[in-house]
């Protein structure tokens, strides 16, 4: 198993966050792991975007030139990122925000109104969240259970009260995919 | 027979390299005996400067450093660091502090680093041969201001005692010369507090010595003595800066 | 020891700490800003003192004081950063100071970028000040060896006294990967020639220093320092190899660029071909024996580099004329592309 994904987005979605969560999720299961930020100008307000390499086997570059999944937050991610992907790959998008469409046809896509559903759920800023559920839940990479278990360890202290909200927006995230397959 | 007089314990046997006339080996022999009455010696680290002095290390025999050009302040805040402890000082010249070194000394003296500076001024670079320094004052003649030094060209001396009183860090700052018999007991005073303001913690010290030149001033010792008189004591004006011990 | 997922920066920071690292002093500069951070929260828990200098020129300068004094000591920066401390770096080479300076390098020259870059290899293998002298640099290609280069190259620096350098870069400072840290070890390296202020009960006093006027004084010196780099050169080589022996082509990386490069290698033997790495983990000294298991006919040694072309320097130094040497680089922060490294060997193999 080699599972190379590109998370891209504006600064503050919480795009690095999805891809951490990927690898932690993937280390959790004692799988190979790297995570590397975009790193540069764009960090500061432009788009970010990190790459997470996942693998039974040890990891060549954590750079990555192309991508099985990619999951984009916004419009210029969509623009960027959308050539990356593999024949064959999945491309996880955002449709609250991003109002085109894909133009590939040799990939499978995934429109997931993230931030509308993570205002459902009671948390307008889960759309992280959400892509990530239903990127877990279209891959199988990882098992949705570890997600929580990792949402329970991340958000600890003054902060968890908000492991609830994540993780309904995890759960939401992989229902829209149900919905979508 | 009675001992009236014996080098201090904190200087080694090696002759001095300095020109006659200098007053290097005055402020060397001050130094030693403020560190030897002060029972701080067998704990003192010393750090020398790149110039004239820059062979203390085989002068002082307390543990020495020499370190490059200006950066003595800095070496003394990694030994200090590492020991704090211990009585740290540097002893540096008017190009080594003062134009070099500016940034090492005046951020040492701002975050009170709890060492002691001897800052030696003659008025120019020394050991590379007379040429100008920061402090080399309007008119005086350098091999690289032949014509003697223009305020307009590269401005006027520059006053090392009066900028690092202004720093909060800074607890004690004098300016002394070492001239005559009376100022070689008030130099060494000053000197004296400026160890007890380490001693006792409080935070950077730092007695500027005006020095002579004969070599590279062009003067007979005696003539040099007169000249720091005459011409750098008015513009670098003797006595206290600060003083919070 | 369990294994926790770092980035390469903070486990840099964490592996000088659990090597027993007592004292740090640096300045801010990207892309290495996690390190000092993560100094500057860690070490005073550790018992050890961070203090932010003035500039790098100060920071390498209170490395000499502290080094010079006996205390296992850190500094860390980014290439214009490094190019302040060489000042230092010769200096202690003469003085015979140990401690450890990581550079994560950035784009250049001048101010560069912030992005991932290898043009530093000259500048931290060749001896980057004035004067006669290398000193050892270890490239880390993964998270968990910067821990073990990092707690190996304290013990380097102890052992020759002398500067040891780490080079990163953009990418290994900010990857995130698994690895273990082991526990603190408190060090009590003898330090006879130390300048620590005990020179009434040594008996005489110890001097730091790094001039030496007379001819004759200067040049015993510098053939102690010799003595010792060739003692380094010797011993302290490290590499690693992957299927040289039976490549047609063998690639030479370092650092971030031999993981571009891995995915190459198995990109060639899904398709047949024949190819392998020369990996250096020392820079300086350069494993020119790892060369000599490249068989005859192997058709051409690539360097790959995210450089104009500055390791593959040494390549042909090493190679000495018995294979054609290829160089692929790419600069200014961009990433090697392995698909067109790939593409560039399959062409010298059909002879184009």
């Amino acid at each position: 198993m080699l599972e190379q994904v590109i998370v891209a987005g504006f600064g503050g979605q919480g795009v690095l966050r999805i891809g951490q969560m990927i690898t932690y999720a993937g280390f959790a299961e004692g799988k190979e792991v790297t995570w590397a930020p975009s790193y540069g100008p764009e960090m500061r307000g432009g788009t970010a975007n990190c790459s997470c390499v996942i693998s039974d086997e040890p990891i060549g570059t954590p750079v990555l030139m192309e991508a099985n999944s990619i999951i984009v937050m916004n419009l210029p991610s969509l623009h960027k990122f959308e050539p990356v992907v593999i024949e064959g790959g999945k491309l996880f998008i955002n449709s609250s925000i991003i109002k085109e469409k894909a133009t590939r046809t040799d990939i499978s896509v995934f429109y997931i109104e993230a931030s509308d559903i993570a205002a459902e759920a009671g948390n307008a800023l889960g759309a992280n969240m959400v892509m990530l559920g239903a990127y877990v839940a279209a891959t199988g990479i990882v098992q949705l259970e570890t997600l929580y278990d990792l949402v329970k360890q991340t958000f600890t202290g003054s902060k968890a009260k908000f492991v609830d909200s994540n993780i309904e927006c995890i759960k939401a995230g992989a229902e829209a995919i149900k919905a979508l397959v | 027979m009675a001992v009236v007089y014996k080098k201090s314990e904190a200087l080694t046997d090696a002759p001095l390299t300095y020109c006659p006339g200098c007053t290097h080996g005055i402020i060397h022999k001050l130094v030693a005996e403020t560190l030897v009455e002060l029972g701080v010696f067998d704990r003192a680290i010393g750090v020398g400067p790149v110039g004239c002095s820059a062979l203390c290390d085989f002068f002082f025999a307390c543990d020495m450093f020499i370190a490059a050009h200006g950066r003595a302040p800095a070496v003394a805040t990694g030994v200090k660091r590492a020991h704090p402890d211990k009585i740290v000082f540097t002893y540096q010249g008017d190009g080594d502090l003062a134009s070099i070194g500016t940034a090492e000394v005046v951020h040492a003296a701002h975050r009170g680093e709890k060492i002691t500076t001897i800052f030696v001024n003659n008025a120019i670079y020394g050991m590379t041969g007379g040429q100008m320094a920061p402090t080399t004052l309007v008119g005086q003649k350098a091999t690289t201001a032949p014509e003697g030094r223009s305020e307009e060209h590269c401005g006027k001396p520059i006053r090392m005692a009066e900028m690092l009183a202004t720093i909060e860090g800074a607890k004690f700052v004098e300016r002394v010369t070492v001239n005559s018999p009376a100022n070689v007991r008030k130099a060494k005073a000053a000197i004296k507090k400026a160890f007890e303001c380490q001693i006792e913690g409080k935070g950077f010290a730092m007695v500027e010595v005006l020095s002579t030149c004969p070599t590279n001033w062009g003067y007979s010792p005696v003539e040099a003595l007169r000249w720091l008189d005459e011409n750098m004591v008015p513009y670098y004006p003797l006595g206290n800066y600060k003083n919070e011990l | 020891m369990a294994k926790k997922l770092m980035k390469g920066n903070e486990a840099i920071a964490a592996a000088a700490i659990s090597a027993g690292a007592t004292h740090f002093f640096g300045y801010p500069i990207t892309p290495q800003s996690e390190l000092i951070e993560y100094m500057a929260r860690e070490l005073p828990k550790a018992g050890g003192c961070f203090l932010q200098a003035e500039s790098e020129v100060a920071a390498s300068y209170m490395v000499y004081g502290a080094g010079g004094a006996g205390a296992r000591v850190i500094t860390s920066t980014s290439s214009p950063g490094l190019a302040l401390k060489q000042e230092g770096l010769t200096y202690m080479i003469s003085a015979g100071i140990p401690c450890v300076v990581v550079n994560i390098s950035r784009g250049g020259p001048g101010l560069g970028n912030i992005l991932p870059a290898q043009s530093d290899y000259f500048m931290c293998t060749r001896g980057g000040g004035n004067g006669d002298y290398y000193h050892p640099c270890f490239a880390p290609a993964s998270v968990q060896e910067c821990v073990d280069l990092v707690r190996h190259a304290f013990d380097v620096a102890d052992k020759y006294r002398m500067p040891v350098l780490v080079l990163g870069d953009g990418m290994t400072g900010q990857m995130m990967e698994p690895c273990e840290i082991p526990p603190r070890q408190e060090v009590k390296a003898d330090k006879p020639w130390a300048a620590d202020g005990n020179h009434v009960a040594r008996g005489e006093h110890n001097r730091i220093n790094a001039m030496d006027l007379q001819a004759d004084v200067l040049e015993a010196k510098n053939e102690d320092i010799q003595r010792r780099l060739k003692e380094i050169a010797e011993t302290e080589v490290m590499y690693e190899t992957v299927d040289v022996e039976d490549a047609d082509i063998v690639f030479v990386a370092y650092g971030t660029s031999s993981r571009a490069v891995k995915n190459v290698l198995s990109k060639a033997k899904a398709e047949g071909l024949k190819m392998g790495l020369i990996r250096p983990i020392s820079l300086w000294p350069f494993p020119t024996e790892a060369f000599d298991k490249i068989k005859k006919d192997c058709k051409a040694v690539i360097a790959v580099e995210q450089s104009c072309g500055q390791m593959v320097e040494d390549v042909r130094l090493a190679v000495l004329g018995r294979w054609p040497v290829e160089f692929y680089g790419r600069s200014g922060g961009n990433p090697i592309i392995p698909d067109d490294v790939l593409k560039m060997a399959k062409d010298i193999l059909g002879g184009k």
